[in-house]
């Protein structure tokens, strides 16, 4: 089937099979590999990316599922090279070790933040809680959070 | 993991998605996908058609009408968590739906997919119970509806047939001094319950239970009504003497297996030690402290 | 210009710039043109006879290029392949499978996709047999022998320190203690599963293996004893380990699928990858742990502690596939004298095969310290509750004193340093130990359950020394290896391998403090066994204790050139010079002075005539010792009497890993180590059913904890710098995985301890205390 993809405001067309799932089309297809896939359960989030601006889980979603979508991966976060309030918060709060689980986790926390400029330390444990991390404890994840939400404030108030 | 092999069909309407069924016996409906797709990962589903609601538009809904709180069958469980309406005046499905596996998948998974599923160790079926819900189901002949009792039929069997679509939830609108509370263990967040216990109840204005509704989670072959905790409730004020009967009887009227989540004398006395806290929070609630 | 940072700066890390753009180069991002797939056909049976195995209708799946089974791999003598510890392992079986989701072929195809469609058209028949699974049961002469190339379900006995002697004191003893502890069968899950590219070049001869490895250099060595007899020679081998998404131990061993990887790749002349599925990992990789320990103790009425016994029952699966160092077969299990001053101490460990997979690695921690750790501190706890004595006290009564180090333990070690009173007072002021007793007692007689837990542990990390501790004969030193271009930037390249460590930042800074030269002119690389120089790699915390060593050798080496070079430059004799960090000035005359930058242009175009031109040092670090850091924690829990549920409400962590190069990083280690630490001992386990077959083969049922199970860490250190390293480190990244579990343990034994309960073995489930509660009558 053809699909046709907007990722990171770039469209990604290609003939796929029905089961393709989007994290291999992301990955493969489009040869994006910021995506990473951990697990088989729909359990890890390593794979998440925004599906029109919502936090999905891209290995429990078909390519064909995406047609005509936009997608934001972490290659599409940085804007002109400049990195957005939850990367510095990740690099300025040492959020990520291996950094594998950490692109699912930045967009995960990009949209919360969006839903949730100024959230308390139980909201971003439990906003989190679909991104496992096996290297941090999650106590600077957690801290990146709050610094790329006060970040945001600042920059809305001017 | 890989799935395997399928056909997929994207229908635009509730009519080519019947017209898809019918002509494919073998179809399976993909709404929300997160039990799904897993189980197709594994192989352990192998359906030659995929007949995917998601471009069906209108879906989607969530609307407090005529006495009813519908919710139409594409409407994500993070619709549910983000409104104010669920929040204020359904606590019980906003309980439950926090509950359901992780805040992403919850942005995926839908409500009806949750109930058709008929997975026992799924959160909403026990919800439903608990406030004697009602889906639609459409099919070539139009729509029937059926009570939430007569829906469940099994380990992930339901009254729907194949060639029929979940097409809407309707929960009916508590009335003043109604509460109710969801109470789930589970080993870690995303994890299937161990027990669950749902309860909505209603008190009149002397204090006694006037409506009451509890259904259990994972203790089945399907999601449980705690029938004579139910009525052990029922008309009487929600003492501690009463809700601790009405533990009892649920401890006694689960039937849950061993696993990995427990025993089972441990879970039945988890479906009492639950249900007792899920009558407490539900009966504050009605009382306006919760 | 960038300044240069050096020790005790939070410099930010490095690496971070390629993760945080999606740009990390991890194995299942590198791909060539014209690569397939292989993927696995496993075992549904942990004992089984193959019958047959039929390949035709994987062959005619489409895009399916190859099947490999363990008759393929004969003629090539493949199917078995050496272990670490000197045993062997298969690669495919031939005619048995010897556990549940062992390889039995190999598929090849065009994609990812084929291949698993392959994977499923295989058919193969098999005659199951009767699993030996207990451990126990193995070694009764009445159990089967499930090796057919062995004599014996016992692999080995080893034993250290003074058996009579030991069994002497117990004899006669005020008090004597014994408990029997299990620690589970565990799996690190990195959230990056294994894999490799492998990548034959036939017209060269040359093999490329793109792999999760956190020891490449060992893994060319490896791979070019086992090809040897097939021509493949070590120039011939280029291992590469790339990004690693996380190790924790996992990445240590050589599993079958990177030897199919390898073969396939020769067999179709084309770049194979191999990516492991979780549940693969899961099922089939190594575990950690399942130590059956058997533990006793020894004390006067006032409790001093006489004499420790410990013995354990290793189940290590089917094959010896542990990674130890080779003379250590339990690894260094007996540290488990622990931070206490036993004059008397003897274990045991007897090795056994099951019908399990192989296994036997470290997670998070060095060659089973963490067993050793939970075993003397629970035990301590247990004599405490005997003695009716506050387990802090007891444990202060017996630690081994500031001034007795060096200190040589009843089992054969010498600690470095230690002060492990102050690290034990930090953690009780922080956390508020009297109040809490207090709060307890109260509690207590209200019938609430509160429990207080305390583990003081020593590690053992940072293997060698080298005339101890070898791999398969290869000595455990590391390497750095450090060049100054003309325009004073740096490249070092180090035996070592970061899986998430923060090594590119860490070695900077190392050489930062070393040479003064920023941080942020330091090129660090590793894992290309093309260039970088011959090392053990990275577990263990090993790194910091050996590279680390080395780099600050290395940099020292070229210090000493550099001062001919300023003296010359300087036109003064080198033993006026003096260094301040970053240059070298006259002594009594600072603005005579040449910088490193200055001096490293030099050293390229103006250096002293008969001198070598460059600016550059190779060291092979062997360390004189291990490194002993250690800490004391402190972890409160409150029970649920109707459910089972511990809760950590507090949990106080106080380490001590001598010298600290980067806080930040230092904290981040802590952190996920503690958590590492939670996870087995409330969630993490894996469990087999009765005919051997693993339950908990995917992350629905082997629970990683989420942010929500986490508690808030609350950190702090003490620094008692290690007397024989070249700056004082001791690795950090382990400690807290070592140190956590028995905290946890003892708080909720400590909360159930006025009802007799002495020990429960983790993970402490809901429903396993909740048996508890019954049994004691006091569960709601």
């Amino acid at each position: 089937m053809n699909v046709t993809i907007n990722i990171n405001g770039k469209e990604y067309s290609d003939d796929v099979e029905p089961r393709l799932l989007l994290a291999h089309f992301i990955r493969e297809n489009a040869n994006l590999t910021g995506t990473h896939v951990g697990c088989d359960t729909t359990s890890c989030g390593a794979c998440t990316v925004l599906v029109d601006d919502v936090p999905m889980k891209s290995c429990t979603m078909f390519a064909v599922q995406a047609n005509g979508k936009t997608i934001t991966t972490v290659e599409g976060l940085a804007q002109n090279g400049k990195l957005v309030p939850i990367q510095e918060g990740f690099h300025e709060k040492h959020g990520l070790q291996c950094g594998f689980c950490t692109p699912g986790m930045m967009l995960t926390s990009v949209a919360f933040l969006k839903k949730n400029p100024h959230p308390s330390e139980q909201e971003i444990r439990w906003a989190i809680s679909g991104n496992l991390c096996r290297c941090t404890g999650y106590v600077n994840i957690v801290e990146a959070v709050k610094y790329a939400a006060e970040k945001m404030a600042e920059a809305q108030n001017g | 993991m890989i799935p395997a092999q399928f056909q997929y069909a994207a229908p635009a309407s509730i009519p080519d998605a019947l017209a898809l069924l019918q002509s494919n016996p073998d179809a399976k409906i993909l709404s929300g996908g997160q039990s799904l797709i897993p189980l197709m990962k594994f192989r352990l589903a192998q359906p030659a058609m995929i007949v995917d609601l998601n471009n069906i538009g209108g879906l989607d809904y969530l609307r407090d009408e005529g006495g009813w709180l519908k919710i139409g069958a594409l409407t994500r469980e993070s619709q549910l968590e983000d409104s104010a309406l669920v929040r204020e005046k359904y606590p019980l499905l906003y309980d439950t739906t926090l509950s359901v596996a992780d805040p992403i998948v919850r942005n995926r998974a839908t409500l009806a997919g949750n109930l058709a599923h008929a997975d026992p160790a799924n959160d909403h079926p026990a919800t439903m119970l608990a406030y004697r819900a009602q889906v639609v189901a459409t099919g070539a002949k139009g729509n029937r509806t059926i009570p939430i009792d007569d829906f469940f039929q099994g380990l992930f069997a339901t009254s729907l047939a194949s060639d029929e679509i979940l097409t809407e939830v309707q929960i009916p609108a508590p009335k003043p001094r109604s509460g109710g509370a969801y109470m789930k263990m589970e080993r870690k967040v995303g994890d299937f319950a161990t027990a669950g216990v749902a309860v909505q109840l209603t008190l009149d204005a002397a204090g006694k239970v006037e409506y009451i509704g509890i259904g259990m989670t994972n203790v089945g072959l399907q999601a449980l009504r705690a029938k004579r905790s139910e009525d052990a409730l029922l008309g009487e004020l929600p003492t501690a003497h009463f809700i601790e009967r009405a533990g009892l009887f649920a401890q006694q009227d689960c039937d849950p297996n061993a696993d990995l989540r427990g025993s089972v004398e441990y879970k039945r006395n988890l479906v009492r030690v639950l249900t007792m806290r899920a009558l407490e929070k539900a009966v504050a609630r009605a009382k306006g402290n919760g | 210009m960038a300044e240069a940072m050096g020790f005790g700066h939070s410099v930010k890390r490095k690496e971070d710039a390629r993760f945080l753009r999606g740009r990390g180069n991890y194995i299942e991002d590198i791909k060539f043109p014209g690569m397939l797939w292989l993927d696995i056909v496993r075992s549904p049976f942990a004992h089984a006879k193959i019958k047959s195995i039929n390949k035709e209708k994987a062959l005619a799946t489409p895009g399916v290029a190859a099947v490999i089974t363990g008759a393929d791999l004969v003629p090539y003598k493949l199917a078995w392949m050496p272990t670490l510890m000197s045993d062997q392992q298969m690669v495919l079986p031939v005619d048995t499978v010897m556990y549940y989701a062992q390889e039995v072929a190999a598929v090849v195809a065009t994609s990812r996709y084929a291949a698993a469609d392959g994977v499923a058209a295989v058919e193969v028949d098999y005659e199951p047999m009767t699993p030996v699974l207990d451990p126990h049961k193995a070694l009764e002469s009445t159990s089967p022998v499930i090796r057919a190339d062995k004599q014996s379900n016992r692999i080995w006995h080893w034993e250290v320190g003074n058996r009579a002697a030991v069994d002497d004191e117990l004899a006669n003893a005020d008090v004597v203690v014994a408990e029997d502890i299990y620690i589970p069968r565990i799996h690190v899950a990195s959230i990056e599963t294994c894999g490799c590219v492998a990548k034959w070049d036939p017209v060269e001869g040359h093999l490329t293996l793109y792999m999760t490895t956190q020891a490449p250099h060992a893994i060319r060595t490896v791979v070019a004893l086992v090809t040897g007899h097939l021509g493949l020679m070590e120039h011939k081998i280029r291992v590469i380990s790339p990004d690693i998404g996380g190790g924790f131990g996992g990445k240590v061993p050589v599993y079958p699928g990177y030897v199919l990887a390898t073969a396939a790749s020769v067999l179709t002349g084309a770049p194979v990858k191999w990516i492991e599925d979780r549940t693969e990992n899961l099922q089939a990789d190594s575990f950690a742990r399942d130590y059956h320990i058997h533990g006793e103790l020894a004390a006067t009425k006032d409790g001093k502690i006489t004499a420790m016994k410990m013995g354990v029952v290793a189940d290590h699966g089917a094959f010896d596939a542990a990674a130890n160092p080779s003379k250590f077969p339990a690894g260094l299990f007996s540290i488990a004298t622990g931070s206490y001053d036993f004059q008397k101490a003897f274990a045991e460990v007897d090795g056994v095969y099951t019908n399990k997979p192989p296994g036997g690695i470290a997670y998070r921690c060095s060659f089973r310290v963490t067993e050793a750790v939970h075993a003397i501190e629970r035990m301590v706890d247990v004599l405490a509750q005997k003695l009716e004595m506050d387990p802090a006290d007891l444990r202060e009564k017996n630690f081994i004193k500031p001034e007795q180090f060096p200190y040589k333990s009843a089992t054969g070690w010498e600690y470095d340093s230690g002060n492990y009173k102050g690290a034990l007072d930090k953690a009780k002021a922080m956390i508020g130990y009297d109040a809490l007793r207090q709060e307890q007692k109260e509690k207590r007689a209200k019938g609430e359950l509160m429990g207080i837990g305390i583990s003081t542990f020593t590690e053992i990390v940072g293997a060698g020394p080298s005339h101890t501790f070898d791999i398969l004969g290869i000595k455990m030193f590391d390497s750095a290896e450090i060049r100054i271009h003309p325009t004073g930037k740096v490249i070092a390249r180090l035996g070592t391998k970061s899986q998430g460590q923060g090594h590119e930042t860490t070695y900077a800074q190392i050489i930062a403090e070393e040479l003064g030269i920023p941080e942020d002119d330091v090129a660090v690389e590793e894992g290309d066994t093309d260039t970088a120089p011959y090392g053990l790699g990275t577990y263990a915390s090993r790194s910091t204790p050996t590279s680390g060593a080395a780099t600050a050798v290395a940099c020292r080496k070229i210090k000493d050139k550099a001062r001919k070079i300023a003296a010359y430059l300087l036109e003064a004799r080198e033993d006026d010079l003096e260094w301040e960090k970053g240059k070298f000035f006259v002594k009594g005359a600072p603005d005579r002075a040449k910088t490193i930058q200055e001096i490293a242009f030099a050293a390229y175009t103006n250096h002293p005539q008969g001198m070598e031109a460059g600016l550059e040092a190779v060291d092979y670090y062997d360390p004189p010792n291990l490194t002993f850091p250690f800490g004391a924690y402190i972890c409160v829990v409150d029970i649920d009497r109707g459910t089972g549920q511990v809760k950590i409400r507090r949990f106080v962590a106080v380490d001590d890993c001598g010298t600290i190069i980067n806080p930040q990083i230092v904290d981040g280690q802590i952190a996920g180590g503690l958590t590492m630490g939670m996870a087995p001992a409330l969630l993490e386990e894996i469990v087999y059913d009765e005919n051997g077959v693993n339950l908990t083969g995917s992350f629905s049922d082997y629970l990683l904890p989420t942010a929500v199970e986490t508690p808030k860490w609350e950190m702090d250190k003490t620094v008692t710098p290690s007397p024989h390293h070249p700056f004082g480190a001791k690795g950090v990244g382990e400690s807290a995985t070592v140190g956590a579990p028995p905290a946890i343990a003892n708080a909720v034994v400590d909360a159930l301890s006025h009802l007799g309960v002495t020990n429960i073995d983790i993970p402490i489930t809901p429903p396993k205390v909740w048996a508890i509660l019954k049994e004691k009558g006091v569960a709601l």
